[in-house]
């Protein structure tokens, strides 16, 4: 197989290179993507790209791989490679540092932006907050976000305005905070969504969707969103 | 929140709901024309003239206008503030963009006029 | 030199996990200038790895759920050697402080009633061990480390602390009278070297498991914080005790949590035998963990391995119905189908037991401080410097430690360091400074990797040092085996000293790295092996064929090594709880 990998080192290079490596696939077993660039970096330790905890839990190697973006770790291999070629580049939309390895600032400042932490202005009890089962249940597929940015950087929006439309991860976990009985500032967080770029920018491409190596559905939660917005305004 | 002091409304909310509204009031309007022909297949002028010339159509037909050029505008506005940002385009993105949304401008005013005078002017011609 | 960058804190707190976070919220909330130094964005730490849950007598499950059967359990799982006073502290004030992280917003699980769901944990009991099972840990489904790691760090978004994330600290920086001054830190994006000097040091760096072949840890769990204590001169506790999960992913090192078995999931040997029910006719699967580590690798041993080779077990998950496993194990229903190739629901999981944990580390007092030992075999404060999570032996866990212990452990920890530091700092201490020759020792490192010309690949000798460990300080451990693997190991040490680091960019330096991180995997190895052949008996997780029975006369004690001289010296046990009885040494059965 051969392995083409987007190589930048700002030191040495002045513009962008594909590097190609070959290598050679066990025949027992099917590896995943990050497990070729380990094998690789072995061999050219130059190589530059984020990885941590090999299991699809940390979020660290967002990358495109094949024209797809998805988590390095959670990808096999055998499903990326196409005629023999597995294409590496770093995530699309966001600055190249070096190699694989893009400047999230961006995409985490969306993230500040909509005040990801709960807020609750009653007194705290002695024990735990009480939720029902069915209010929790309404956390399910928003808290699971692991900030690989796979979405985010998936999104043609976000390319076009990355620093007023929210982009799909922070709006999950916008909503994430609006879902949550336990959360008293709905009011204050809506008013701060309503301007024409901060949610209303998404056009439900769904590329999020698509792109999302947890299953998460950030459309869904986006739309759930407006329904807000909506239901508030009116 | 990020505003745009040339967005429709300055809110997101109340821009997405007009562009709604508004695309519902040219689709309505759209089928009460095809309606007409469909349900008078040997439609003659007067017969066209008289329908057009109605009270309830020309108020519709000048909703429609209006809600035409609502409708162009936010969605024009949001083209050109997707493809002609500071972020592709660098420093000069503003200067750009003004002179196209000044040219989108102009274009939907002037569909405007010519659509209005067109309207209110048939009962004067043909009536 | 004189152009290095410095950075002043009021306290630094090096390492972005939940202990980490949780002290470095403390210390922001009280207004210090505090910076957390971390050397992957927070989110990225290895806590979000953590599943089953984080264990604590909130008495959701059982209203007369008792804090002291919960410290009896710790006790009796660190078989012995856990400190009663810093148990104790846990146990007591953990209700506190999960419902602190509740309020934060950390989405538990729920019952019916609306309280934080509770599961039933490996070694938990009722009444101290005579009311059978208990279901102590408090859950958010099978992610409360992600839940955790994410509620923490949002909550520190609040608090707005000061972030220096992908930065690599290298070295401790420590003056002439001995004082802790900061950290030389390597800021990654740039490659710029750093001073961040602080008051006070926190190390948060989590523990080491990288230094087998086969483990559940992360890639980045390098021993960062253990290593840069040894080479300033500060001992560490235990390090020999390294925990083996019964349930790693045959192959792959990916963790299954002990809440599958909690959730009524057991083990089977090639005959589809409940084999546990043998080894611990009380508890079974939900026996302590090196108790269920040992007897898979007997079978094993043994001959009713599973699989071709016969070299796994397998744990049967599918007779739980879909319903239970998708609601409460849904991570490990996605972890199996991507990496075990497997569908817990219709066929069973190829497991073999993983290192997982490292229950040695820094000696701290319960509020975190970082201790030493004099020439009288006296504790003495390290100047300067804390410890909390898996970096610090406070200890808690003793020779084994429970599971869903550890989050308990960083956060409460976390939170009592970050109390004392407040109080410290409040006391108006100031800054002192370092000499040319104090940072120079703490640049050394780096600059001995930028100067290499010619030498070895670490990639490679990374490699090697990872299957000496797992062939020779796994499971089971003997007296040859170990140490021929301590000369190994010294043969290693040159061999790294003389590698060579071909990459010397400066922008975002992933090479250096790990060139750096292979130094400090050297580093735990090293006392792993020491402080292994040094303890001759076998307690919790270090079971030794040569010394099979423990032994209280000679080692009931905590072992303490010293890198300088390579020395291993004993350090006491505390059996002195301030308001319930100890809990005497008696033999540990399940």
């Amino acid at each position: 197989m051969q392995v083409s990998i987007y190589r930048f080192i700002p030191d040495s290079d002045s513009e962008p290179r594909m590097q190609d490596y070959e290598y050679d696939l066990p025949d027992d077993r099917d590896l995943m993507v990050l497990e070729v660039l380990e094998n690789l970096k072995a061999q050219d330790p130059s190589i530059g790209y984020r990885r941590s905890c090999r299991e699809g839990v940390c979020g660290s190697d967002g990358m495109n791989i094949n024209g797809q973006n998805g988590l390095a770790c959670k990808t096999p291999v055998s499903e990326a490679v196409s005629r023999d070629r597995l294409v590496l580049r770093p995530l699309p939309g966001l600055p190249v540092i070096r190699d694989l390895i893009v400047d999230m600032s961006q995409f985490y400042r969306q993230y500040e932006r909509v005040e990801p932490f709960l807020t609750n202005d009653n007194p705290r009890p002695a024990q735990e907050r009480l939720q029902s089962q069915e209010d929790r249940e309404k956390l399910d597929g928003l808290y699971e976000c692991i900030l690989c940015a796979c979405c985010t950087t998936s999104c043609p929006s976000f390319w076009w305005n990355p620093d007023k439309f929210l982009g799909p991860a922070a709006l999950l976990q916008s909503y994430r905070f609006l879902a949550d009985s336990r959360d008293t500032a709905t009011e204050e967080r809506l008013s701060k969504l309503d301007d024409p770029f901060s949610v209303f920018r998404c056009r439900g491409v769904m590329n999020c969707v698509n792109a999302c190596p947890k299953d998460l559905n950030p459309t869904r939660a986006i739309n759930e969103i407006r329904t807000l917005l909506i239901k508030n305004g009116t | 929140m990020v505003v745009n002091a040339t967005s429709f409304s300055r809110s997101g909310l109340t821009d997405f709901l007009l562009q709604r509204v508004t695309a519902v009031v040219l689709g309505l309007y759209a089928l009460c024309i095809i309606g007409f022909l469909v349900a008078n297949p040997d439609v003659d002028q007067i017969r066209w003239v008289r329908y057009m010339t109605s009270p309830v159509m020309l108020v519709f037909g000048t909703l429609t206008i209006l809600s035409f050029a609502v409708h162009a505008w936010i969605g024009m506005w949001t083209v050109g503030t997707d493809y002609l940002s500071e972020h592709k385009m660098g420093k000069y993105a503003s200067l750009v963009r003004l002179l196209y949304q000044g040219f989108v401008v102009l274009v939907v005013f002037t569909y405007l006029l010519i659509g209005l005078g067109v309207l209110w002017r048939l009962p004067a011609i043909f009536l | 030199m004189k152009n290095l960058r410095t950075l002043d804190f009021d306290g630094l707190i090096v390492g972005g996990g939940g202990a980490g976070l949780r002290a470095g919220l403390q210390l922001a909330e009280s207004g210090y200038k505090t910076a957390v130094l971390s050397k992957v964005f927070p989110t990225r730490s290895h806590t979000v790895s953590a599943q089953g849950g984080i264990t604590c007598a909130i008495a959701s499950e059982d209203p007369d759920d008792d804090w002291r059967w919960h410290m009896y359990d710790t006790v009796k799982g660190s078989d012995y050697i856990g400190d009663q006073d810093a148990i104790e502290y846990m146990c007591s004030v953990g209700p506190q402080v999960v419902y602190e992280l509740e309020h934060m917003g950390l989405p538990f699980s729920r019952t019916e009633t609306g309280r934080i769901y509770q599961r039933p944990f490996g070694g938990q009991s009722k009444d101290f061990g005579r009311g059978g099972q208990a279901s102590r840990t408090c859950a958010a489904e099978d992610r409360t480390g992600h839940a955790l790691l994410h509620t923490l760090f949002q909550a520190n978004l609040k608090a707005d602390t000061t972030f220096l994330n992908e930065w690599f600290a290298v070295d401790l920086v420590r003056n002439q009278d001995g004082v802790i001054v900061g950290v030389i830190a390597i800021e990654v994006e740039t490659g710029e070297l750093v001073f961040v000097r602080s008051k006070v040091t926190l190390l948060a760096t989590g523990g080491a498991g990288r230094i087998y072949d086969s483990t559940t840890n992360a890639l980045t769990n390098t021993g960062d914080g253990v290593a840069m204590a040894l080479r300033t001169g500060v001992p560490v506790q235990d390090i020999e005790m390294w925990q083996f999960h019964p349930t790693g992913i045959h192959g792959m090192g990916i963790l299954v949590t002990e809440g599958s078995r909690g959730e009524g999931g057991y083990l089977i040997n090639c005959d589809g035998e409940r084999f546990m029910e043998r080894y611990a006719p009380t508890a079974k699967d939900l026996a302590s963990r090196d108790v269920v580590s040992r007897s898979m690798v007997i079978e094993i041993d043994e001959g009713r391995g599973c699989g071709p080779n016969k070299d796994h077990v397998y744990l049967k998950l599918d007779h739980l119905g879909t319903e239970v496993l998708n609601s409460r194990l849904g991570g490990i229903m996605e972890l199996c189908k991507t990496y075990a190739l497997v569908d817990p629901a219709v066929e069973p999981i190829p497991v073999v037991p993983t290192c997982h944990y490292m229950m040695g580390g820094i000696a701290t007092q319960v509020s975190g401080q970082a201790l030493s030992q004099d020439e009288q075999s006296d504790d003495v404060p390290v100047p300067g410097l804390y410890a909390v999570g898996e970096v610090a032996c406070v200890s808690v866990h003793g020779a084994n430690r429970l599971g869903g212990n550890s989050l308990l452990d960083l956060v409460v920890f976390g939170r009592a360091a970050g109390l004392h530091i407040q109080d410290v700092l409040g006391q108006g201490i100031s800054q002192r400074d370092a000499s040319a020759s104090d940072l120079e020792a703490a640049l050394a490192r780096v600059a001995r990797w930028e100067e290499s010309q010619k030498g070895e690949n670490p990639a490679e000798l990374k490699a090697e040092l990872q299957a000496l460990m797992g062939s020779s300080f796994s499971v089971f451990r003997t007296e040859q085996k170990m140490q021929d693997a301590i000369s190994k190991l010294e043969d290693l040490r040159s061999r790294i000293e003389a590698a060579h680091l071909t990459d010397k960019s400066e922008v975002f330096n992933t090479a250096r790295v790990e060139a750096l991180e292979l130094d400090n995997l050297l580093e735990v190895a090293e006392a792993t092996a020491i402080a292994a052949e040094g303890r001759r008996e076998s307690r919790g997780a270090h079971a030794r064929v040569d010394f099979e029975e423990r032994d209280d006369e000679n080692w009931l004690f905590h072992s303490l090594y010293f890198a300088e001289d390579r020395s291993l010296r004993k350090r006491a046990v505390n059996f002195a709880p301030s308001t319930v009885e100890p809990f005497e040494p008696v033999k540990r059965e399940y």
